[in-house]
């Protein structure tokens, strides 16, 4: 159960797939996909998420907890993304970033305000709401990236090695800091990654493309 | 996932209501050029026409003062642009925001400022007066020179911040320092680096813009009408007189010379095309022999030009004002004696309908550019062909098509009317609105959309709540450029209208050719403080809104 990828192959045309067909179930926790540059990790990630550009190919099946999700549009699936930059809207202050990812399963005003401040709280960020992203630094942004996935109450997340800009000391904070909000959410997370740290730091299953 | 509903009905917007009309409106001139006009009652397929207007008194002068004012103008805009950034290779020749306001300024107003401005009785002989010991004007003829000259000036002044912002632009999208870096550690002097280089690399990216500048410079009537030649005038001026001669058999000649001023566009569009190749073809077998020279560049010269053009039209801006304002002001004065606000009470009808028209030509332009990139966002892909055919009416003369399409105007019912009007105009609004909303559109990071849609925003709220606001500052610059472009419409409102629409622009155009220069000034100053407004809108409501969003407030401003 969780996230499963069956025979998932994608190709793009006049060239051949980007892997072998592949089946995998992600379980609840952290699944790490690691292989050299241009084998087509982030193009999977893209096919899992729905973002997958329009000339590709794809075959097989993605689904999630038993659901068929492989057409689906992609802000129907439920599946939280995290790039190696944080992409706050560089409109919003911090709280309505958070708030924008949010649910609207809750509800009213002040919950809805409760849970924002509840989440920078948990960020180590308190008294944040009204800041300019841009004001916050490289490791602060990236926390609030995370809690604003993990507000949107996703089924699964998606990792495109999201500590590659972190300096050395900032990057085992994070780790410690994302795997724990994914383990203690209990849902399954994909990450793609070079570094052989974060899977070891990951402590799952590790796949090679 | 593809969604090509949104871009399959802006494209057959665009080519229903944007493409075909320039060609019918073509197609009717040409019809009428060969005698078919069943307006007029003319259903006789004849060359007549073409002879008539060959035998128009001082036709050869008038195309020649056409080629020699239109030529002339683009190609010292264009070296001079050239010069200027080749002076200062490694940064901006001059901080594009100073730009802003000559961009914004119409042409009718430019002229007439200008015109105000080198009259035997403007600034320019007054000043001279107070150190020669004049009493009366001279008796030069700077205005209306049968040679050009003013004219040629006039379109200078007004072209060359346009081309200095493309070519600004054309260099923030090529790797320059790393060319300038490479280029110079092998020994290449600043001039020669530039023309083997630097230029080469941005001429298919000014390419396009340089031809809307030749098109507009061969083919205007405003400002010909008001700094140009008089008899006889540049072609598109003579046409426009034959277009709204009492005598309706004249507008068959007028066709013919529509379709003429077409065909001399494209020539010259040919030219220029031949000149590159030939260029390019000359340029590299001189870059194979390896010369490092020249070093210098130009030294202080193209600056100074440069500058001396930006001073002049700030000058004849701040001639409409004072113009406006003056009441007693005998030469050789440099201010006036006494003052009077009695010039500016005037009617405000035509403020309201230029208020009005540009503001629905922005709006309708506005949706239009931000459903067609959404459409081209949600599709997944882009229409090249489209692309190229946004620049298609401001390559073909206005001259060429407006009276044919006025035609079919008048035959569907609606010519005369502020909707024909709209109409009209939108067609020169919308392609300056897509054109600078396109690229900060296109460049705003694809996975801040990604990301909204992973936090479960559908392709509304991805639009509305991130796409929009992140592009606050571009949409409304491009709005702003639409507000500008809409209020120096002349020929298109004059056409369209009937002559019934009275504009600031059309209003000011008639003016300049009496005697009255306060109400004169008065009308330009307005029309040129519409478009000013609304760069200073442009330029303060972002600040003000994202006033706390640093990534928003950065440098990254794009003014075209």
């Amino acid at each position: 159960m969780g996230l499963t990828l069956t025979a998932l192959s994608i190709h793009f045309p006049g060239q051949p797939p980007l892997f072998a067909p592949l089946s995998l179930s992600v379980p609840p926790g952290i699944t790490t996909v690691m292989g050299p540059s241009g084998v087509g990790k982030s193009t999977l990630l893209d096919a899992i998420a729905g973002s997958l550009p329009p000339e590709a190919t794809l075959s097989g099946q993605i689904t999630l907890y038993g659901d068929d999700i492989t057409t689906r549009p992609a802000h129907t699936r439920q599946i939280g993304l995290l790039f190696q930059d944080a992409l706050l809207f560089p409109h919003l202050s911090v709280g309505d970033n958070l708030a924008f990812g949010l649910s609207p399963r809750t509800r009213g005003r002040t919950a809805r305000r409760k849970a924002v401040t509840e989440a920078l709280e948990h960020a180590g960020l308190p008294d944040m709401e009204a800041r300019d992203p841009a004001t916050l630094s490289g490791g602060q942004r990236a926390r609030v990236a995370l809690m604003r996935s993990l507000l949107a109450e996703p089924r699964a997340l998606l990792l495109d090695e999201p500590f590659a800009k972190l300096d050395t000391a900032l990057r085992a904070e994070m780790r410690a800091f994302t795997f724990a909000h994914i383990r203690a959410r209990n849902i399954p997370a994909l990450m793609v990654t070079h570094d052989a740290e974060d899977a070891e730091a990951a402590a799952g299953p590790v796949i090679t493309l | 996932m593809r969604q090509p509903t949104l871009r399959r009905a802006v494209l057959s917007l665009v080519a229903l209501l944007g493409v075909l009309p320039i060609l019918a409106g073509l197609w009717q001139s040409l019809r009428a050029s060969f005698g078919i006009l069943p307006a007029l009652g003319a259903t006789t397929l004849s060359p007549a026409p073409w002879g008539q207007l060959m035998q128009l008194p001082g036709l050869t002068t008038s195309l020649a003062l056409t080629l020699t004012t239109g030529l002339g103008a683009t190609l010292i805009a264009f070296v001079l642009v050239v010069a200027l950034c080749a002076a200062r290779a490694d940064r901006a020749p001059v901080p594009p925001r100073l730009l802003a306001p000559f961009l914004a300024a119409p042409h009718a107003a430019m002229a007439i400022g200008l015109a105000f401005l080198i009259a035997p009785s403007g600034w320019i002989a007054r000043a001279l007066a107070q150190v020669l010991g004049w009493s009366t004007p001279p008796l030069w003829i700077t205005v209306n020179d049968p040679h050009g000259f003013a004219l040629i000036l006039g379109l200078v002044i007004k072209e060359v911040p346009f081309l200095l912002l493309v070519t600004l632009s054309a260099l923030s999208q090529i790797p320059l320092r790393q060319s300038l870096i490479t280029g110079r550690a092998l020994g290449y002097g600043a001039g020669a680096l530039w023309l083997k280089l630097v230029l080469p690399q941005i001429w298919p990216l000014i390419r396009l813009p340089l031809m809307v500048v030749l098109a507009y410079a061969l083919s205007n009537v405003d400002m010909a009408l008001i700094l140009g030649p008089a008899t006889p005038p540049t072609l598109a001026v003579l046409l426009a007189r034959l277009f709204s001669d009492p005598d309706t058999a004249k507008l068959l000649p007028a066709s013919a010379g529509a379709i003429l001023q077409a065909l001399l566009v494209l020539a010259s569009f040919a030219a220029l095309w031949a000149t590159a190749r030939l260029t390019g073809w000359a340029g590299r077998i001189w870059l194979r022999k390896g010369t490092r020279g020249p070093h210098s560049a130009l030294g202080p010269l193209p600056a100074l030009t440069a500058t001396a053009l930006l001073a002049l039209g700030a000058l004849s801006m701040a001639a409409l004002l004072v113009w406006s304002l003056a009441w007693r002001w005998p030469f050789p004065r440099l201010a006036p004696e006494s003052w009077s606000l009695s010039a500016w009470d005037t009617s405000t009808a035509p403020l309201t309908t230029t208020l009005l028209l540009a503001l629905t030509t922005t709006l309708l332009s506005t949706l239009l550019a931000v459903a067609w990139l959404e459409g081209e966002d949600r599709a997944r892909r882009r229409t090249p062909w489209a692309e190229a055919l946004i620049y298609l009416p401001l390559l073909v003369p206005q001259i060429s098509f407006l009276y044919g399409l006025n035609i079919l105007f008048l035959r569907i019912g609606i010519s005369g009317g502020m909707g024909a009007v709209i109409w009209a105009q939108t067609l020169f609004v919308f392609p300056y609105v897509m054109l600078t909303l396109s690229a900060p559109w296109r460049a705003l990071d694809p996975r801040l959309t990604r990301t909204a849609a992973a936090l479960g925003a559908g392709p509304w709220r991805q639009l509305i709540a991130v796409k929009l606001p992140a592009l606050l500052r571009p949409l409304l610059t491009a709005a702003a450029i639409g507000v500008a472009v809409s209020v120096a419409q002349y020929l298109p409102t004059l056409f369209m209208g009937a002559g019934r629409i009275a504009t600031l622009t059309t209003e000011a155009v008639t003016l300049a050719s009496g005697s009255d220069r306060r109400i004169t000034g008065a009308t330009a100053t307005l029309q040129a403080a519409l478009p000013l407004l609304a760069y200073l809108i442009a330029f303060a409501l972002p600040a003000l809104v994202h006033r706390n969003r640093r990534a928003l407030n950065g440098g990254h401003t794009a003014w075209a």
